[in-house]
């Protein structure tokens, strides 16, 4: 499919209707069938439904066509309302191909091209079998890097593979499990105490027990068979039980980096990491990958995490340093961890009592620098230094004393003014052939990610 | 700009209590009422002043400083390069006054860069020179 020369235009797959309407077309087949048993009225109704729906997704599919030129993909679909959208291939902050399971079985594969802003941005091929989808990903990730569009995908080398039995573990002890466990100790206290107590809250704590094992069930089916590698295009990620999910994040699109230690995960060392790709978070999706913050680990021992933190950001973490004492009067709670520091290249803080959280955000990528004192820390002499990355991250230089605050906020903009200029530190880009195409990228003027045209 | 919206509020806000009470509880009460309407209005000025004086920026060669705020001080660092967009807007009370707010936005929810209360002409030529700059030291993401 992906042989053809650039610039043909493509259809998706002859099956994407089947998978797209799959589940609706599913489920109003089984009420058919249960009205039709149930009552002797006829399922005339749900059948005309069942047809408009398939109409509509053969029609969606005709009309639904792309094609890659050179720089730019171009996705064209609707029938009524025609959409034509470009997306520059430099722009892109992440693709990835994602399988459900009814596609998986089928031997097809969604392909998502992420772009900064909202999700309304994102390319979606959907759906492609999964080799063309491999292949074009390699394409794109190529054309990204300023190669040859022909270039195979470079080989991988696996970081990361999560087992699991610690995968169940964390989940266990994640907030979902122990409210689990709350829910049945709250029902067997309940039995104790009194049986027409139960009788009365039965039905809710069964519902509660079902939104947690909900909770707990997608987790373990998005987070199976975690595995992380490190290639030349980026960082992979391949996850997922039922159905699968394989994502790729340039590494110079890494806009943050955060380790997250939940209370009960502490005394084992383990912590999760998240990284952040610039973008507005889009519609809640099941499979995650609508979210802007992905997961690159979901939990791990803290020594393994340097390898991937160096992966990530490409640079040592620098040391951080702990606010005075005085600061316990503001922050009484958090004082326990509160901690922050800088080097030339990247700014740290860690925040949080009971979910500890250290963000990493590289200079390069600060989007402001922010100094913030409230009253009660003008009345202790202390300030907040924020540094923005793009989206909802920050890393947060909490309750440091006035007459280090104050200069470290020209300090850091200077810092990240100079980071800008000369790129990112020498360690970060994994292979050095791709410095080029991955400054090109980020001197580039800005221009509409997408252009949406009725 | 601030303070003439304030001072409406207080005098429409003093009339309607002030008939209120009056009918209520006679002249003596419209008074008081009256009064402490004032009051109020009177810190709300002072609060308002203040808020405004505190306001101020800087064009620096590379990023512009915003600064802001009595009670939380909030001081903003916003690179040029890491513009994405200027908005220029103007409310009805600002139109009256010939004012504008000019408000910077980057890839990040966080940074806030708004600066209201500008002359009209003042904004439209800080629009313009943000917008040159922003392209001249443009940064991807």
């Amino acid at each position: 499919m992906t042989g053809e020369p650039a610039g043909t235009w493509h259809r998706l797959h002859p099956l994407s209707p089947v998978v797209r309407s799959g589940r609706g077309v599913l489920a109003v087949a089984v009420a058919v069938a249960i009205t039709r048993s149930a009552t002797s009225g006829s399922g005339w109704l749900e059948v005309a439904f069942l047809a408009a729906a398939v109409v509509a997704a053969v029609v969606s599919w005709l009309v639904t066509r792309w094609r890659l030129d050179g720089v730019t993909l171009r996705i064209e679909s609707g029938l009524i309302r025609r959409d034509s959208r470009q997306l520059p291939i430099a722009r892109i902050q992440a693709v990835d191909v994602v399988r459900p399971f009814l596609a998986r079985a089928l031997g097809l594969a969604e392909l998502r091209v992420r772009l900064a802003g909202s999700s309304d941005a994102d390319g979606r091929l959907a759906y492609l079998t999964e080799q063309a989808a491999l292949e074009l990903r390699a394409q794109l990730l190529a054309t990204h890097h300023g190669l040859d569009p022909a270039t195979p995908e470079p080989p991988e080398h696996i970081a990361v593979t999560v087992p699991t039995g610690r995968l169940l573990g964390s989940v266990a002890l994640s907030t979902a499990g122990p409210a689990a466990v709350m829910v049945v100790l709250a029902g067997a206290v309940l039995a104790f105490v009194s049986a027409a107590a139960l009788a009365a809250l039965a039905i809710s704590l069964v519902w509660l027990l079902i939104v947690c094992l909900s909770l707990v069930w997608r987790r373990v089916s998005t987070m199976y068979g975690f595995t992380v590698a490190q290639s030349p295009d980026g960082i992979r990620i391949r996850r997922g039980l039922l159905g699968t999910v394989a994502e790729t994040i340039p590494v110079q699109r890494v806009q943050a980096v955060r380790v997250i230690e939940p209370l009960l995960w502490r005394p084992l060392q383990w912590c999760r990491l998240e990284v952040d790709v610039a973008g507005s978070p889009g519609r809640d999706s099941a499979d995650g990958t609508a979210r802007m913050r992905k997961t690159l680990l979901p939990v791990g021992r803290r020594d393994e995490t340097g390898f991937l933190l160096t992966m990530a950001i490409g640079a040592a973490v620098p040391g951080v340093t702990r606010p005075p004492r005085r600061a316990r009067w503001k922050a009484p709670l958090s004082y326990h961890f509160l901690a922050a520091g800088h080097d030339d290249g990247l700014a740290v803080s860690v925040v949080g009592r009971v979910r500890k959280v250290t963000t990493m955000v590289p200079l390069e990528k600060a989007q402001s620098v922010r100094f913030v004192q409230g009253p009660l820390q003008r009345r202790l002499g202390l300030a907040t230094v924020h540094v923005d990355a793009a989206g909802h991250v920050r890393a947060e230089f909490r309750e440091r004393p006035l007459a280090q605050a104050r200069p470290l906020v020209d300090e850091l903009a200077a810092l990240s003014r100079a980071a800008r200029r000369h790129g990112p530190p020498a360690g970060s880009q994994v292979a050095g052939a791709q410095a080029a195409g991955a400054q090109a990228a980020s001197v580039a003027s800005p221009v509409n990610a997408a252009q949406s045209e009725a | 700009m601030r303070c003439a919206e304030v001072l409406a509020c207080a005098v429409v806000l003093a009339a309607a209590a002030g008939t209120g009470a009056g009918l209520a509880a006679g002249p003596a009460a419209a008074a008081i009422v009256a009064g402490a309407v004032a009051v109020g209005a009177a810190l709300a000025l002072w609060f308002v002043r203040n808020r405004f004086r505190s306001w101020s920026y800087q064009e620096r060669d590379e990023d512009l400083i915003v600064e802001r705020g009595v009670l939380i001080r909030r001081l903003s660092v916003v690179p040029y390069g890491r513009m994405q967009f200027v908005d220029v807007t103007a409310g009805p009370v600002d139109r009256v006054f010939r004012l504008a707010t000019v408000r910077l936005h980057t890839a990040a929810a966080a940074s806030d860069a708004r600066i209201p209360g500008l002359e009209r002409d003042e904004a439209a030529r800080l629009r313009d020179r943000l917008a040159a700059l922003g392209e001249a030291k443009a940064a991807g993401l």
